[in-house]
């Protein structure tokens, strides 16, 4: 046997005339951590696709050696056989299940047809302890925690004996404890003798775990370097194929007049009335001024944004906000956004966009009476309208009229923006702008927001990449546990800092 | 006419091998309409076109298109009304109470009658929009509910006869205020009826042309002019054959006149009003569409308003038809109207769909009835065939969405 548990040589994929893999090689050594970074639409997923038969064999070329054995799989379940387990982004658990009904999903653990059910929660337990995680095999995972979701998928990989474990992307949703929870997870699977192969954004936890970094670059290799010593910026570099020493674009701020300001902000979980999830929370922002709110997950900074934008989350909300001196009511979406107020959703897909139309409906949708008379749209206009803003944000696509589903994660958070650009609102609350976008589109994005402060209005970014914040913002508000626990300017804003007040009263 | 669009496909730019597949999307409801139309004209030699059977297939159909205008928006809108059958009929014979026992003149019974349609839409677009309960369970209960009432609103037995007035809107034809004039071998026709389906026809062209102009004027993309001129000339055709057809027989049916306002408003307010943007919007994502201010429990409700409204126009007019309403009345019309929306290109999900596509999906399955009925199909193959006809439908539908 090699040391080589994974050789993938010439592999070729292309969709309807579009190459999406051209050539691409991969080796993966035996027991090691292997990352994969790229831009999105690098090729990363259709790699991993291919690799776990998701592109049945046939459909691509080349060749995938598996334990020095040529492979051809032609569904999930064939890589299942060989221990080949990929763990997709979104995950794939039944939230009504329990714990240990997830597991076994496809792979019951019966006798003569039935569950055993003594077996299955017995075993169950022995894999929840094997990642470590506390809870009891039969908790429905919808009671879980999204870190802890994450965990049941691994152990559900373990019970199917892995010997190349693939994850996509998997802390992307995951808190700074949770994901260290789960590299130090995948540290000890190392030490097992189980091979793993993630595929990340996160630089900064690529270069800590890492054995090994391949970067893949408009769907070819690139280069494969040891990970030892090696910098974000080296790999950067390698996926964006420029030197990225400037991550944000250059900017001199012109800050003017307070514009807004949320005083005593409180607001209650609508699950659990009395659990407080905002509390007393006061900030303030400036004409021209973008201004970050740092948070670790569940400190309550999209609840705090929502639930003064139309109170779209939250009950028992108590608090002013205050525009240009003067109270405003924001109880409902549309007197928020009369009152100039924008809010764009950490998840376009769910809360931004409406997948099946196009650039040119979306774009209108939140200010639609502004193309009307008497009711009635004038197309001509909207279509205008759509055309100047594809052009003046680079958003691309086909036509303004191609459904928005189909546009990469960039383009359609250009659209989003767009949106809200055209209700011309002199506040903006971006959530997680630049979630799950690659490198290139979010110096284009930077590039936007900085154009909206210089235009006058307010940014409040709230962000879980501190890099972000340190390189976006003029003042960054820390939230922990739903209170202001600190305030730095520029100047005297570090992670380090920032980390301080984001944990601070928390455990205490 | 024809030696001017002759040199057309020659111009035609070469490289329109991708427009015309879009093209084909969008209309095959339109070429499959078409396809079936030939077939039963071919399988019944020629009796479904003849002015009689087409003055027939609108009559007999009016009612169901009049529903599928209201569901297609309630299907756009992610929602389902299945309470449409018993509205026809509850309202049906809430406009025989006030006519015929109470008296009451037939305009005022008509319009409280619609007023009562509305009622009852509201009364379930309160449960749904606001309160937040699946249409799908209160229309269901909905179902049962109004059928209950019109039982008891009935006694068990039919009320009629109903006034003229009434009975003319669903039975009647235009009078022909101008006489006739000859068309040579296809004998003698109604002027008012032609001159009626010329100015639709011219209408409709010129319209067409100025939404060009101004698609042109903003520097839009427009369908090449030998595509454009040929639509209209393909619409003028169809139109006027059927208008000739019909002013042969006894002239326009009153319900065709409606039809065609209610389509024609219908499709206006669904592509070009806030309203009909907001249905789409809705349908299409509601959180995107609830953040994005629209006030989605506002329009729900009002959808459905509408649909109660246009049921109880569809009940006058069944119930006028009959001359009499009677408990059975609208029985799964509901079923007939959701599967015209679907046929016409609805999708599930909601957020996609066309007044005009639903419309047609009603005539498909009218035009089905008609022909299989003409060449002495049993009714239960008639049934096989429209289940089949749905199910192609959409199958056709979501496969050409997993192509693209």
């Amino acid at each position: 046997m090699s040391d080589d548990i994974l050789v993938m040589r010439g592999i070729t994929k292309r969709f309807a005339g579009v190459t999406a893999l051209h050539e691409v090689s991969l080796t993966v050594r035996r027991g090691e951590i292997h990352a994969i970074c790229g831009e999105n639409g690098a090729g990363k997923s259709t790699l991993m696709k291919v690799l776990s038969g998701v592109h049945p064999h046939g459909t691509y070329d080349g060749d995938i050696l598996f334990e020095g054995e040529s492979c051809s799989f032609h569904g999930v379940r064939d890589s299942e056989r060989r221990g080949i387990v990929i763990i997709h982004q979104e995950l794939a658990l039944c939230g009504q299940l329990s714990v240990a009904e997830n597991l076994f999903l496809g792979n019951e653990r019966s006798r003569r047809g039935l569950i055993d059910w003594n077996r299955t929660n017995h075993e169950a337990q022995a894999l929840l302890d094997r990642v470590g995680l506390r809870e009891n095999p039969t908790t429905p995972v919808n009671d879980l925690g999204v870190g802890k979701q994450q965990l049941v998928e691994i152990a559900k990989a373990l019970s199917k004996e892995v010997s190349l474990l693939i994850l996509d992307e998997p802390t992307a949703a995951l808190n700074d404890d949770d994901s260290q929870h789960l590299l130090d997870l995948l540290d000890g699977l190392r030490a097992e003798g189980i091979t793993s192969v993630i595929i990340s954004h996160k630089l900064g936890e690529v270069t800590r775990i890492a054995d090994t970094v391949t970067v893949l670059r408009d769907g070819r290799t690139i280069e494969t370097l040891p990970a030892k010593g090696l910098s974000e910026e080296r790999i950067i570099a390698g996926m964006v194929g420029r030197d990225l020493e400037h991550r944000f674009p250059p900017r001199t701020p012109d800050i003017g007049e307070e514009v807004l300001r949320i005083e005593d902000w409180t607001v209650h979980s609508p699950a659990q009335p009395d659990r407080v999830v905002v509390d007393n929370a006061t900030l303030s922002l400036r004409r021209g001024e973008i201004v970050g709110l740092a948070g670790l997950m569940g400190a309550g900074r999209t609840e705090l944004a929502m639930s003064v934008f139309g109170r779209t989350y939250g009950v028992g909300v108590s608090g002013r906000v205050v525009k240009d001196g003067q109270e405003i009511d924001t109880r409902t979406v549309r007197g928020a956004i009369r009152h100039g107020l924008a809010y764009v959703s950490e998840d376009r897909k769910r809360y931004g966009l409406n997948l099946i139309e196009g650039v040119q409906r979306n774009v209108s949708a939140a200010a639609l009476d502004k193309l009307a008379t008497r009711g009635w749209v004038n197309e001509n206009e909207e279509y205008t309208v759509a055309e100047r803003f594809r052009k003046s944000m680079g958003i691309r696509t086909a036509a303004v009229s191609t459904p928005t589903g189909t546009l990469s994660g960039g383009n359609q958070q250009k659209v989003v923006l767009a949106k809200w650009m055209f209700t011309d609102p002199d506040v903006l609350i971006l959530d997680e702008p630049t979630r799950g976008i690659d490198v290139g589109a979010k110096y284009e994005i930077y590039s936007i927001i900085n154009d909206l402060a210089a235009q006058g209005r307010a940014v409040l970014v709230i962000s879980s990449e501190l890099p972000e914040l340190l390189g976006l913002c003029d003042r960054v508000y820390a939230l922990s546990e739903g209170r202001i626990t600190g305030e730095v300017s520029r100047e005297e804003a570090t992670q380090e800092r920032l980390m301080q007040y984001m944990t601070r009263g928390q455990s205490s | 006419m024809t030696t001017k669009t002759a040199p057309a496909p020659a111009a035609a730019p070469p490289a329109s091998s991708r427009r015309f597949s879009i093209n084909l999307r969008q209309s095959g409801i339109y070429v499959a309409f078409a396809l079936i139309v030939v077939l039963f004209t071919v399988l019944t030699d020629g009796a479904l076109l003849q002015p009689q059977n087409i003055s027939n297939i609108i009559v007999q159909n009016s009612y169901v298109l009049i529903l599928a205008i209201g569901m297609i928006l309630v299907i756009i809108g992610g929602h389902i009304d299945l309470s449409v059958g018993s509205t026809v009929a509850l309202t049906g014979a809430i406009c025989a109470v006030l006519t015929v026992q109470w008296g009451l003149p037939w305009p005022v019974a008509v319009l409280l009658t619609l007023l009562s349609g509305a009622v009852i839409g509201a009364a379930q677009g309160y449960w749904i929009a606001y309160f937040g309960i699946p249409a799908f369970i209160v229309t269901l209960a909905g179902m049962l509910v109004f059928r209950a009432l019109t039982l008891t609103t009935l006694g068990n037995q039919g009320i009629g006869p109903f006034p003229d007035e009434i009975r003319s809107l669903a039975n009647g034809f235009t009078g022909g205020y101008l006489g006739n004039v000859g068309l040579g071998p296809l004998g003698g026709a109604d002027l008012v009826s032609l001159l009626a389906g010329l100015a639709c026809v011219a209408g409709f062209g010129l319209s067409q042309w100025r939404k060009r102009a101004a698609r042109l004027g903003y520097g839009q993309a427009v369908e090449p002019l030998p595509v454009f001129v040929l639509k209209i000339v393909g619409v003028a055709v169809v139109v006027m054959a059927v208008v000739v057809q019909l002013a042969r027989f006894r002239n326009l049916p009153w319900v065709l006149v409606l039809l065609a306002a209610l389509a024609l408003g219908y499709s206006l307010m669904a592509n070009n009003s806030v309203f009909g943007r907001h249905i789409y919007s809705i349908g299409g994502n509601l959180q995107a569409a609830t953040l994005s201010g629209v006030k989605v429990k506002a329009v729900t409700f009002w959808v459905f308003v509408n649909m109660g409204a246009l049921a109880a126009l569809a009940g006058v007019i069944f119930a006028g038809r009959l001359n009499q309403a009677g408990p059975t009345a609208g029985m799964s019309f509901e079923l007939d109207a959701i599967a015209a929306a679907f046929i016409g290109g609805a999708a599930v999900q909601g957020g996609v769909g066309k007044v005009v596509g639903a419309i047609t999906g009603g005539l498909i399955m009218g035009v089905i009835n008609n022909g299989m009925s003409l060449i002495g199909a049993p009714s239960e193959r008639v049934m096989l065939v429209k289940g089949l006809v749905l199910l192609i439908a959409v199958a056709y539908d979501v496969w050409t969405k997993r192509r693209a």
